[in-house]
This record gives C-alpha cells, sequence and structure tokens, in this order.
C-alpha cells in the first residue's frame, strides 16, 4: 500500500514551516534514515529523514512551499510492486491529526467563606505522662537512635557524624551503638553524598541525611529537589525517596550571610516534599520519628541556638507526633500569632508582654509548613479576628506571605485587621552584633505588630 | 573514532548473535518510529534518539544478571528495551498517555519500571551518576550481591558530581559500573572542545578507579568488557569505568539541526561501522542465518514497532483526577 509522508512537525512549537528542498525525485529508491528533504522550521533548517523504505511515488508539495501546515501529506511512497497509478489523486487527509486538546480541567473553586474546618486537636500524649527535661540536641538523637533500632534499612550519612560525634553533636553515641555501616562520616561534598542518599532510598533504603547547615545544602538542592521529590510523580506512582534531609538552619550568631539562611520557605514551595520545622524538644523528637518512618522526602529543619535548649519530653516508649498537625501552645482571645521554629521564642515572649498589657495572644506552632495545618490557623482567625505572623526568614514570598493569602481567602470576613507578617530583614545577615540584631526578628516587633492589628 | 575494530569473537553462540541482533535492531525501529510519531505531532517537548548507539546497551545488558540494576539521563528509550521493558509502555509514555510506563506524567525523559529495575530516565545532566552510586549503595548494604549501571555521557562527564561520585563509591567499594557512552557530542558541543583530557576513563585513575575504552560499534565487545566489569564489581572489588566510543546519527534531540557535523561524518559512520550491519555481516557470513531469516526478522520487529506505535495512540490521555495522584506516597490534605 502507498504511504504518505506527512509534514514532519521538528521542534517542540513548530506548527507549519518551509519545504526548502527535496533531495530526492520521484522514481528514487528509498531506503529507512535517508535524507529526503531540508524543511525549515521556525527556529533552524533541518534535515528530514525516510522512515519507510520504498520508491517515492508522487512528490506533492514542490519546494520552495512556504507555510506547509504540519501533517500535510507532502509526498507518496510506493511499495515493491506498485506503480505511480497507486496514487490517489486527491489526498485524503492526513492520516494522524494531533489530538485534540483535552477539556481543560474544571477550575478548583476557592472555598469561599469557610466555616469551621476540620483540624486535629487531640493531645500529642496521654495526661499524666511522665516528663523529662531534655535538650532538643538530645531528643534528634534519641528519636534517631529509636528509629535506627526499629528498622534497619535506617541509615544516617553526613559530614562529621560519625567519629567526630556530630559538628554540633546531635549525633553523639550512634557511631558505637550502630557502627560504621549505619552511620557514615562522607567527604564534604554535599552534591554528590545527597545523590547518592536519594539513589539509595530508590534501591530499598531509608536515609538520614544530616547537613553541617542547610546553607551547605544548597550545592544539593537539585536532588533534593528535582531528583527525591519529583520521582514519585514522574513515575507514575512507581518509585520514591523515603528520606529525611536534616541539619541547622537559620540564623546561628555572628557567622554571616553565608551562614545564617532560612530555607522554610523556599522547601515549602515544592510538591513532593514534606517540611518540618520544630521548636521545642518534644516535637523535634516526635516529628523527627515520624519523619524518618514518612514514605516521602522530608526536609527537617533545625536551629544551632535551639539545640542546647531543655524542654519537657514525654516518656513514652514510642512517641510520635504526625506531620500535619499544629500545635496551640499558649490559647487566647485577642489575636492569633501564627509562628514555628526559633520564631515561636519570639512569639511565646510577645504573649507575655502583651498579656501583661491586657491583651490575650493564641499561639499557634505550625511545626509542619509542608503539608501545613491551615485549618487551626483558621479556626484560630474565626475566633480572635486578628492575625500576624512571626519568622526568622526574609520577608518576600515567606511563610507569612502565604498564611495571610491563606487567610484572605478563607477567612476574609473574620479579619477586623491586615494580617502583618514579622519577618527577617530583607538583607544578607550582617556579621556586625549591632547590625545582626537589626535583621533579625525580635520580640519587640511582634509586640508592635499585635498592637498594630488589635488597635491598642 | 580512535578504537580499532576487533574481530568477531569466536566464544559466541548463534543463538545470542541473533538476540543481539534482534534487540538493536528492535531498538533503531523503535526510534525511527518514534521520530515519525514526532514528526506528526503525537510525541511532544524533547525527544532524543538512541539511534547508532544500539550496541552499548545491548552489550551491557548482555552481560547483566536479574536484579542488577540501571539508571541513565534522558536518552532512555534504549536502554528501557534493553532491559525488557515493553515497548508499549515506553511509546505510549512518549505520547503521554494513560499506557505509559509512568501513565503520561513522566514523558520521554522521566521513565521508571521497579519490575524490570530501571530507574530512570534522569533530565539533569550527570545527576544519574551519584543516583547510581547510590542504588550500588543500597546493594553493598543489604548485601544482596547486586550490581548497578550508571550510564552517563561525555558531557556529563564534566560534570562536578560525577568526581564527588567517584571518589565516594571508591572510598566505600560500590558495585557500580560507570558506563560513559561517549558519542562525542554533547548537544552540539564536540569532546575536543569541552576537554583537553585524551580520555574520559582515564579521570578514574585519579581515584583510583580501573577501567577502559570500549568499541562501542562493536556490540560483542562491549558485552566482553562488560562482563569484565560486571565480574570486579561483583567479587567486591569496587567501582570500574567503561568508556564506550560510540556515535549518535540523529541530532541531540528531535529539534537539533546537527550543524556541527558534516553529513559525511554521519554517513561515513553509518556506511562503516554501524552496530546491526557488523552483526548482520556476522551473521551472513558465519552461515547463522540467510537473508529470509533477517527479512523475516526485521519483519517480525516492524509488527512489535507498529503495535506500540497504535497502542501509543489508541491509550487514552490519563483521567483528570492523575493531575493530583503520586504527588505523596502517602495520603496527604490538600491545603485550604
Amino acid at each position: 500500500m502507498a504511504t504518505e509522508i506527512l509534514m514532519p512537525a521538528l521542534s517542540p512549537t513548530m506548527e507549519e514551516g518551509t519545504l526548502a528542498k527535496w533531495l530526492v525525485k520521484e522514481g528514487d529508491e528509498i531506503t529507512s534514515g535517508m535524507i529526503i528533504a531540508e524543511i525549515e522550521t521556525d527556529k533552524a533548517t533541518m534535515e528530514f529523514e525516510a522512515v519507510d523504505e520504498g520508491t517515492m511515488g508522487k512528490i506533492m508539495v514542490d519546494e520552495g512551499t512556504e507555510g506547509v501546515k504540519v501533517n500535510t501529506p507532502i509526498a507518496v511512497l510506493l511499495e515493491e510492486g506498485e506503480d505511480a497509478s497507486a496514487v490517489p489523486d486527491a489526498a485524503p487527509p492526513a492520516a494522524a491529526q494531533p489530538e485534540e486538546k483535552a477539556a481543560a480541567p474544571a477550575p478548583v473553586a476557592a472555598e469561599v467563606a469557610t466555616p469551621v474546618q476540620q483540624a486535629d486537636t487531640s493531645p500529642d500524649w496521654p495526661k499524666g505522662t511522665e516528663m523529662k527535661s531534655t535538650t532538643v540536641r538530645e531528643a534528634l538523637r534519641d528519636a534517631m537512635a529509636e528509629e535506627m533500632r526499629r528498622d534497619e534499612t535506617v541509615y544516617l550519612m553526613g559530614e562529621e557524624v560519625a567519629e567526630y560525634q556530630g559538628a554540633y553533636k546531635v549525633s553523639q553515641g550512634l557511631l558505637d551503638e550502630f557502627s560504621a555501616k549505619r552511620v557514615i562520616d562522607t567527604p564534604i561534598t554535599e552534591h554528590g553524598f545527597t545523590g547518592i542518599a536519594v539513589g539509595a532510598a530508590f534501591g530499598g533504603l531509608r536515609p538520614i541525611v544530616e547537613f553541617m547547615t542547610f546553607n551547605f545544602a544548597l550545592q544539593a538542592i537539585d536532588h533534593i529537589i528535582n531528583s527525591a521529590a519529583k520521582t514519585l510523580y514522574m513515575s507514575g506512582g512507581q518509585m520514591g525517596a523515603p528520606m529525611v534531609f536534616r541539619g541547622a538552619n537559620g540564623a546561628a550568631a555572628r557567622v554571616g550571610a553565608q551562614h545564617s539562611h532560612d530555607f522554610a520557605a523556599w522547601y515549602s514551595q515544592v510538591p513532593g516534599l514534606k517540611v518540618v520545622m520544630p521548636y521545642s524538644a518534644a516535637d523535634a523528637k516526635g516529628l523527627l520519628k515520624t519523619a524518618i518512618r514518612d514514605p516521602n522526602p522530608v526536609v527537617f529543619l533545625e536551629n544551632e541556638i535551639l539545640y542546647g535548649r531543655s524542654f519537657d519530653v514525654p516518656v513514652m516508649d514510642d512517641f510520635t507526633i504526625p506531620l500535619g498537625k499544629a500545635k496551640i501552645a499558649r490559647e487566647g482571645t485577642d489575636l492569633t500569632i501564627v509562628s514555628f521554629g526559633i520564631g515561636m521564642q519570639y512569639a511565646l515572649e510577645a504573649a507575655e508582654k502583651l498579656a501583661a498589657d491586657g491583651i490575650s495572644a493564641e499561639v499557634i506552632d505550625l511545626r509542619t509548613l509542608r503539608p501545613m495545618d491551615t485549618a487551626t490557623v483558621i479556626n484560630s482567625v474565626m475566633k480572635t479576628n486578628r492575625c500576624i505572623t512571626v519568622e526568622e526568614g526574609f520577608p518576600v514570598c515567606s511563610i507569612g506571605n502565604h498564611i495571610s493569602a491563606v487567610l484572605m481567602e478563607n477567612a476574609f470576613d473574620y479579619l477586623d485587621a491586615p494580617v502583618i507578617n514579622c519577618t527577617g530583614k530583607d538583607v544578607p545577615m550582617p556579621y556586625a552584633a549591632n547590625l545582626e540584631k537589626l535583621a533579625l526578628v525580635t520580640t519587640d516587633e511582634v509586640v508592635e505588630a499585635a498592637r498594630k492589628v488589635t488597635y491598642r | 573514532m580512535a578504537t580499532k575494530k576487533k574481530p568477531a569473537k569466536s566464544n559466541v553462540s548463534a543463538e545470542e548473535l541473533l538476540g543481539h541482533y534482534k534487540e538493536m535492531l528492535l531498538i533503531r525501529r523503535f526510534e525511527e518510529k518514534a521520530g515519525q510519531l514526532y514528526g506528526m505531532g503525537l510525541i511532544g517537548g524533547f525527544c532524543h534518539l538512541y539511534i547508532g548507539q544500539e550496541a552499548v546497551v545491548v552489550g551491557l545488558e548482555a552481560a547483566a544478571s536479574e536484579g542488577d540494576k540501571r539508571v541513565t539521563s534522558y536518552r532512555d528509550h534504549g536502554h528501557m528495551l534493553a532491559c525488557g521493558m515493553d515497548p508499549k509502555g515506553v511509546m505510549a509514555e512518549l505520547t503521554g498517555r494513560e499506557g505509559g510506563y509512568s501513565r503520561g506524567k513522566g514523558g520521554s525523559m522521566h521513565m521508571f519500571s521497579k519490575e524490570k529495575h530501571f530507574y530512570g530516565g534522569h533530565g539533569i545532566v550527570g545527576a544519574q551518576v551519584p543516583i547510581g552510586a547510590g542504588l550500588a549503595f543500597a546493594d553493598k548494604y543489604l548485601e544482596n550481591g547486586g550490581v548497578t549501571f550508571a550510564y552517563f555521557g561525555d558531557g556529563a562527564a564534566n560534570q562536578g558530581q560525577v568526581y564527588e561520585t567517584y571518589n565516594m563509591a571508591m572510598i566505600w567499594d560500590l558495585p557500580v559500573i560507570f558506563v560513559i557512552e561517549n558519542n562525542q557530542y554533547a548537544m552540539g558541543t564536540s569532546v575536543q572542545r569541552s576537554t583537553k583530557s585524551p580520555s574520559l576513563w582515564e579521570r578514574g585513575a585519579a581515584y583510583g578507579i580501573p577501567g577502559e575504552e570500549v568499541d562501542g560499534m562493536d556490540v560483542l565487545a562491549v558485552k566482553e568488557a562488560g562482563e569484565k566489569a560486571v565480574a570486579h564489581c561483583r567479587a567486591g572489588k569496587g567501582p570500574y569505568i567503561l568508556e564506550i566510543k560510540t556515535y549518535r546519527y540523529r541530532g541531540h534531540s528531535m529539534s537539533d539541526p546537527a550543524k556541527y557535523r558534516t553529513r559525511e561524518e554521519v554517513q561515513k559512520m553509518r556506511d562503516e561501522r554501524d552496530p546491526i550491519e557488523q552483526v548482520r555481516d556476522l551473521l551472513l557470513t558465519g552461515k547463522h542465518a540467510t537473508e529470509e531469516d533477517l527479512k523475516a526478522i526485521d519483519k517480525d520487529i516492524k509488527a512489535v514497532v507498529n503495535e506500540a506505535a497504535e497502542f501509543s495512540k489508541e491509550s487514552p490521555e490519563p483521567a483528570l483526577e492523575e493531575l493530583y495522584t503520586d504527588i505523596y506516597a502517602d495520603e496527604v490534605p490538600q491545603e485550604a
């Protein structure tokens, strides 16, 4: 049967082109792979190769013709034994038209004037549980140790995690208990070892990757995002990267611009990642254990200043906190302060000061940034009608900006004042002590914002 | 091509030789068909064809055992067919349909098969190299005896993460074969313009990794080198590098006019070094097959490819609900 040769699309954007030159003539023997024509696309002149074999029966579009639409028949190829009479006079319509665009999905309507949202308000541990004062550092170590005892495929890798016992001593004692097979010192090579950890996760392990600080994870961010976060989707659900990326994030003290960046908003923007940023030791432990068990890549943002701080941690055999569940750290009625990580320090201090002046602030610790427990925030704002957010990161495209947008869409009618975002200043972190102090968010700024939204 | 032509191996059975011929021909015909479907607008975006390089994957797959893993770049159709993935599922992924390996959500550059231990299909040049070492890390950790083939091109060979990976693969004795498919052009930049290194595999010496150069147009030479590399890794001696000198006949992607080389250069390679023609000659001169036998094989393969193409056109586009599936491995509530 005669085969039609159609005008090809030779670039992702080509819709029509110029048939610049025929390199064969009617009657020529054609073999597959043979260059038969030159076609000018919107970008370049391309060689056009034959796919099928046969004899060139008829050239239907002359060379030099401009504006030939993709999929127009341009020639007919004859099979062995056929002659030109097999060529139909009038070319039938092109055999295969590009599929018509599927109907666009119905836009997801913003839910307007949402009534009270379903929020998980259950306590994190049973009433009356014995508590033990623990540093965040120990809580993180205990979480890893418990999960490594529980699951042989969990291992820790990073710079100085083993013999040095952790640059910030978070992994203290793990090498002794779990051996060099499972607590692995890497060379200083973030891009490489993060890629190796992602491959290990594809291969059936559950890696914990420690970054000495998240500033250095910028060297590895391609693997966190392109390799870890997107693979489950790109593989149609066949394989993903169950793993944890953890380490110190945000400003420490006097370490300057390259060691003081808060990446909370960056990672929270990526579908496929979960993002956790705990404040207390109990949350650090319960959330890290859950993160290690989670079947997805989890970015777990710690804070160097908080490592040495002590909090009560429940004494339980297996204490976990679900991801995506915020905590009401302090109940109040006049405004809602939403924060996470070290921002909670300023939020709680401000609430204390405000209380002295008769302003009752409800403080919400998001704990997990993705998925975010917006229901708890919305419910609180429906009660208090005012909201401010507190974070150490930069102000542009911040977590606070996102919360503001969520409240605009979901609780607009409940707001009695614009939402104010308290953030770090829009500058690289300075080294000088006085300037650094100025660059960070402060308790006084939070108090001032609270007074603004409460008009007091 | 600096590689010398090796004499035909006698340590291959006629049956194996015919198998290699069929596998290479399947890749070639599949890729030609993919090129055609691209021209018809049925395949979108980027589409990187493997035509000319068939002997590399077919030779190395002949050296692999069940359970061994492989990972490569975006020029991945050949690797998938060679490790036994279904041409229908691959072609339907190219057309973005429900029947594709990633249900239409990955496309030409991002495809996977857990069943066939094919770990992608990666669109970021060089990223698959540490991932491949990570797969080997998992094999060693789990003590399952597996070996991983981490394929990358001469272009990726200049990425820093490749050398970070060499270093760690050697420190930890990872059972990974770094396969440099040197097709001589990183998109439009020839190897001569991108490095002064006389050979790419020798860079492994800086990390203590052994390796060798292989004639990638000779499937038997590739297989032999692959067997040696696999034995090295399987014996727990750590990584191995194969720099396989090959040639891509077609442009970097479908939209590459390939003005950085002459038509004569390509034609010469096709005429003198074609990997499929070489095996065809061996089959005919060794009287392992007749012209009729080969014609029949050609016909069978065309039928397989046509069936894949038909399937890829008829398979429906993914359901609209698929937009929001497979983002997380567990149920994650959508944001308010």
